[in-house]
């Protein structure tokens, strides 16, 4: 049986613990907070982008000659998957559940005999895909930075956009989480390249744009932007979802913490009286015998 | 007077959505104004100065490129940022002015450069532009 001693040393570092882990909950949600009205602000921003994007390529006559971008480089052979994590742990199951999203994906495309690459935004995805598919990671992209900006996700993007038009692959898909609340953090996979675009506008008839200066050089300087702007959103979502997941996260720890300090401090006392009790028996019985 | 939809968004939020008179945008090719019942269009932006009419009120905005969209419900502008006329940093577009400059004495040939070069004139307009107006 411990010692008093070793008792009194393990509850005192349970109740550190339990306020290290109480204060990161308190950041996270303060971070959170911020974190989460970026990602909405920047919702109706790619939300336009995406609808633009969408009339224009419904309206576009000829996909063939239709910038690559858009129209894809007619094969999916080659896929490219970004995948989207934080940079740091503690947070739950965030990054596995994002890599777990990530490798099932691989796993479908290699049983279909498809080539992929792995670009990595964020440390913690990378270092667990890097057990399996070191390989396959041509790029590790790491966001050391306290405000995320759009010049960031351009980063990315021009990352992107210059391997596809090296034609390194065929297919890119992004992978981030969705942020919906605090303790729902959905697992996303979107296809950036080639777009893809929702057949909503199929029933009402798509107005006929007029295009200054006209519709290629548009659509050359649009493409890549929606690019920049689906990243940025992705990050955002995943800033907001990586809070949430360490508040939510840190909360459970702090609740444990709380239940093992309860029952240490309750074997502790009966220790303890149990030890004075003896002493007690230990002294009345030797005056007794006197 | 007609009012219609407008939306100004840039990446990082929405920064204007409501009804209004007439708005002057700053097109690639040439400023154009737009009205209640405009043909859908889109459209360039270059960097340049924006004029919302509203109410009987003007509200000058500067944009650093983007896009336009008129459609059956408004008009919508992605902006790459947005300030209001005020807020404006002259030192800093300045400062891109000068990066700017050196950059494109970087790059080689070709239509990249072009591109470069024709948003470098149009952020020294917009330079001019505001020297102008601050005189006055």
């Amino acid at each position: 049986m411990a010692s008093l001693k070793d008792m009194r040393v393990r509850l005192a570092s349970t109740k550190a613990t339990q306020k290290i882990t109480k204060a990161m909950q308190m950041v996270a949600a303060s971070k959170l907070r911020r974190a989460q009205a970026a990602a909405e602000a920047a919702r109706p921003y790619a939300e336009r982008m995406e609808k633009v994007l969408g009339n224009i390529a419904s309206t576009v006559a000829d996909i063939n000659s239709a910038p690559k971008l858009l129209a894809g480089t007619g094969q999916d052979q080659v896929h490219l998957l970004v995948v989207c994590t934080a940079e740091r742990g503690l947070c739950g199951a965030f990054n596995s559940s994002i890599v777990r999203l990530a490798r099932e994906r691989i796993n479908a495309l290699a049983a279909a005999g498809k080539t992929f690459n792995i670009l990595c935004v964020g440390r913690k995805g990378a270092d667990q895909l890097r057990r399996q598919y070191s390989a396959q990671i041509i790029e590790v992209v790491e966001l050391r930075v306290k405000t995320l900006g759009f010049e960031h996700a351009e980063q990315v993007s021009n990352k992107l956009i210059a391997l596809y038009e090296k034609g390194e692959f065929d297919v890119a898909t992004l992978f981030f989480s969705r942020f919906k609340s605090v303790i729902s953090q959905v697992p996303t996979a979107l296809q950036i390249i080639p777009p893809v675009f929702e057949a909503a506008s199929e029933g009402a008839p798509s107005a006929v744009y007029e295009y200054e200066p006209d519709e290629l050089d548009i659509l050359t300087e649009l493409l890549p932007r929606n690019i920049a702007v689906q990243v940025f959103r992705a990050l955002l979502e995943n800033a907001a979802s990586e809070q949430g997941a360490r508040m939510s996260a840190m909360d459970n720890a702090t609740r444990n913490a709380g239940e093992m300090i309860r029952k240490q401090t309750i074997t502790y006392n009966r220790t303890r009286q149990a030890m004075i009790t003896k002493e007690l028996i230990e002294i009345i019985s030797g005056a007794e015998a006197l | 007077m007609v009012t219609f939809h407008f939306e100004l968004v840039s990446p990082e939020k929405l920064s204007f959505s409501g009804e209004v008179d007439q708005v002057d945008v700053p097109g690639a090719e040439g400023d154009f104004g737009v009205l209640a019942g405009h043909a859908p269009l889109i459209a360039l932006i270059r960097p340049g100065i924006m004029t919302v009419y509203s109410g009987g009120e003007q509200t000058r905005l500067v944009v650093l490129g983007g896009f336009a969209e008129v459609g059956p419900d408004g008009l919508t502008v992605l902006a790459d940022v947005v300030t209001s006329l005020e807020d404006l940093d002259r030192a800093a577009l300045k400062a891109q002015i000068a990066s700017m400059e050196e950059r494109v004495k970087t790059i080689e040939q070709g239509s990249l450069l072009d591109r470069e070069i024709a948003r470098l004139d149009h952020f020294k307009a917009l330079d001019t532009h505001l020297q102008g107006t601050a005189m006055h």
